[in-house]
């Protein structure tokens, strides 16, 4: 994950609080989805950024996983043609399991 | 309106393994944390050899030896099966080492900041001299060279950037001000580069189209460099000083940036001063960036992959009035993404491609040929980013079975018929629509094709003065042959007429009563 983008949500979660976040993934791959998920549960695996070896545990979801909370219009004008294009299943199965793992807040 | 037509293309790849080390920024950055990292000499022992870059057929697709169909039936790994009697000159551009390249640096040195060794100096005058790209005169301009003890203080002391030739110190490009930032060595060297490789693409389009440097009136640089002092970051312009050492002694011109995307501004804006009547001959060029050479490197070490990111590309495309055969652009069918448009992939894709359809009632399967950000996979597969044409591909046809312009068993079949596999280096700007505008001029021309549409998509936010993302979008279509010289239109000359023809009817009634 970005490391800019890991310092803004270390930031987020330390004027929040880690059981007020979640994190929505929208990413287009499998892998990086997973690692995304990994970095906000379990930490930076790269060891390159703020997140390194910081178990923020957040909750972590991709936007696949959450269609039936998205307004049916919305969701067909916004994500219905990625929703042909990606490979769903891959991608929803990696974040879960970085998730199972790794969350401690709003399972 | 009178039409545009894409009058010739250009195109050029600099082999700079050398660059890679001095000036990536992903070995920059990992000098600057840690100097004396394995990464250097594992990148220095996986580049592809000059032989090896020109060899390689993605690298042949982009000077046009290979046509992008061919290319997708050869073999894979493109890496390990180099095409046997590879040429460096390509009909549309070539592919030029490094070592007269930099003798290049040295032609479009204005204000003396470029130093080349004195044996050096002889080699690249006399590599120079027998490409014959540059004339006697161009080439004495390079002058005698220096001493390498002048030199390698001036590196040590961080106040001029090396030029490297295979791993040793053959030059520098000094800082251009003691203090200002954006004079210093590291962005004069990038701006340098930028120049001189936009240089090498615009003689291209000049020498293998057969036209005269001072026919063009206007010049559009679309690159991603900036260059200007403390007091204007990127107060320009690229555009004039490339075409000074071009000889377009009969033109102005200025820079265009919008990320990747500004490429296409570049010749939507180029399509418009022709269309007007403005300009009769309008040039859209960019040179290439050191900062994006071995940006995967990383990744391709890891997988096993050669750092393929070893040249710096470059491209030039003349835009002129109609000649009644070559390609034209649409103009009633300009692609944007506007502002309220959103930057979902869906907006994104609605708005650069399905809304321009619409505006003429063309369904998706109108368009014969779709260009879009046409990076070579075998760069970004291994770096995690997947196949990036054929992901642009799937959107668009997924768009079309949305609106029904295909059935959604036929996806697949879509993204074969009408799309390509991806050539171009990840130059940002390099790979965005252009690597096919001469190929589909081309391909319009013999008939193979009707119409290609050409995509320009841009990451702004990078920028961090916006979370917008750009994209634009142009219709090439058959020349009919049928050349509109009034400023009238068709239109206007059938209102004109109406007109006539109703007063003729009142005199005749009035004449009556």
């Amino acid at each position: 994950m970005d490391l800019e983008n890991q310092a803004r949500i270390n930031a987020l979660v330390e004027e929040h609080g880690a059981e007020n976040i979640v994190v929505l993934l929208g990413g287009a791959e499998a892998e990086a989805s997973g690692l995304a998920a990994e970095t906000v549960t379990v930490g930076d695996p790269t060891f390159a950024g703020p997140l390194a070896g910081v178990e923020l545990g957040l909750a972590v979801y991709h936007i696949f996983e959450l269609k039936d909370y998205v307004d049916e219009t919305v969701w067909d004008e916004q994500i219905s043609m990625m929703e042909m294009v990606l490979d769903v299943d891959e991608i929803v199965e990696e974040v879960k399991s970085f998730r199972d793992q790794g969350s401690k807040y709003n399972k | 309106m009178p039409k545009a037509v894409i009058k010739g293309a250009g195109y050029a790849l600099i082999h700079a393994n050398d660059m890679v080390v001095t000036h990536g920024t992903t070995l920059t950055a990992e000098a600057a944390k840690n100097p004396d990292s394995q990464l250097f000499s594992d990148v220095a022992a996986n580049l592809q050899s000059y032989e090896e870059t020109v060899a390689y057929p993605p690298n042949q697709c982009y000077i046009g030896n290979v046509t992008p169909e061919e290319l997708n039936n050869l073999p894979k790994p493109w890496y390990e099966n180099g095409l046997e009697n590879a040429c460096r000159q390509g009909k549309m551009g070539e592919v030029m080492p490094l070592d007269e390249f930099i003798g290049i640096m040295k032609i479009c040195d204005s204000f003396d900041l470029v130093m080349i060794e004195k044996d050096f100096v002889e080699h690249t005058k006399k590599a120079l001299e027998a490409h014959g790209m540059f004339s006697a005169e161009e080439i004495a301009t390079i002058g005698n060279g220096h001493d390498l003890e002048k030199i390698e203080p001036r590196v040590a002391e961080h106040k001029a950037d090396p030029i490297m030739f295979d791993g040793k110190l053959v030059g520098c490009v000094k800082q251009a001000h003691d203090s200002d930032p954006n004079l210093n060595s590291h962005i004069m060297f990038e701006n340098m580069v930028a120049k001189a490789s936009g240089v090498v693409a615009l003689k291209n389009l000049l020498i293998k189209n057969d036209i005269d440097p001072e026919s063009i009136d206007y010049i559009i640089e679309t690159s991603e460099e900036a260059c200007g002092d403390m007091n204007q970051r990127g107060g320009g312009n690229f555009a004039k000083a490339i075409g000074e050492v071009a000889g377009l002694k009969n033109a102005t011109g200025s820079d265009t940036r919008a990320f990747c995307a500004a490429p296409v501004h570049g010749l939507v804006n180029a399509t418009a001063l022709v269309s007007s009547g403005i300009f009769k001959n309008v040039v859209v060029v960019a040179g290439g960036a050191t900062a994006k050479l071995g940006m995967n490197s990383k990744d391709h070490l890891k997988k096993g992959v050669p750092v393929l990111e070893n040249a710096i590309g470059a491209f030039a495309i003349l835009v002129s009035k109609d000649d009644g055969v070559s390609p034209f652009v649409r103009t009633d069918a300009i692609g944007r993404h506007r502002i309220g448009s959103g930057s979902s992939p869906q907006a994104v894709t609605s708005a650069i491609i399905t809304d321009p359809l619409d505006k003429i009632n063309l369904k998706i399967t109108d368009i014969d040929k779709y260009s879009v950000e046409m990076q070579n996979p075998e760069i970004t597969k291994p770096a995690g980013a997947g196949d990036v044409p054929e992901a642009n591909y799937k959107m668009i046809a997924a768009l079309g079975v949305k609106r029904g312009d295909i059935d959604r068993k036929e996806l697949l079949n879509f993204v074969k018929q009408h799309g390509m596999t991806g050539w171009a280096l990840t130059q940002g700007h390099i790979p965005s629509g252009v690597p096919y505008v001469g190929f589909a001029r081309e391909a319009l021309m013999n008939g193979e094709i009707k119409r290609a549409m050409i995509v320009g998509k841009g990451s702004l936010f990078l920028a961090r003065m916006t979370n917008l993302f750009d994209g634009v979008s142009f219709i090439l279509e058959q020349n009919t042959g049928i050349v509109e010289e009034s400023s009238f239109s068709k239109d206007e000359v059938r209102s004109l007429i109406a007109e006539s023809m109703r007063k003729l009817g009142e005199s005749l009634v009035e004449d009556k009563e």
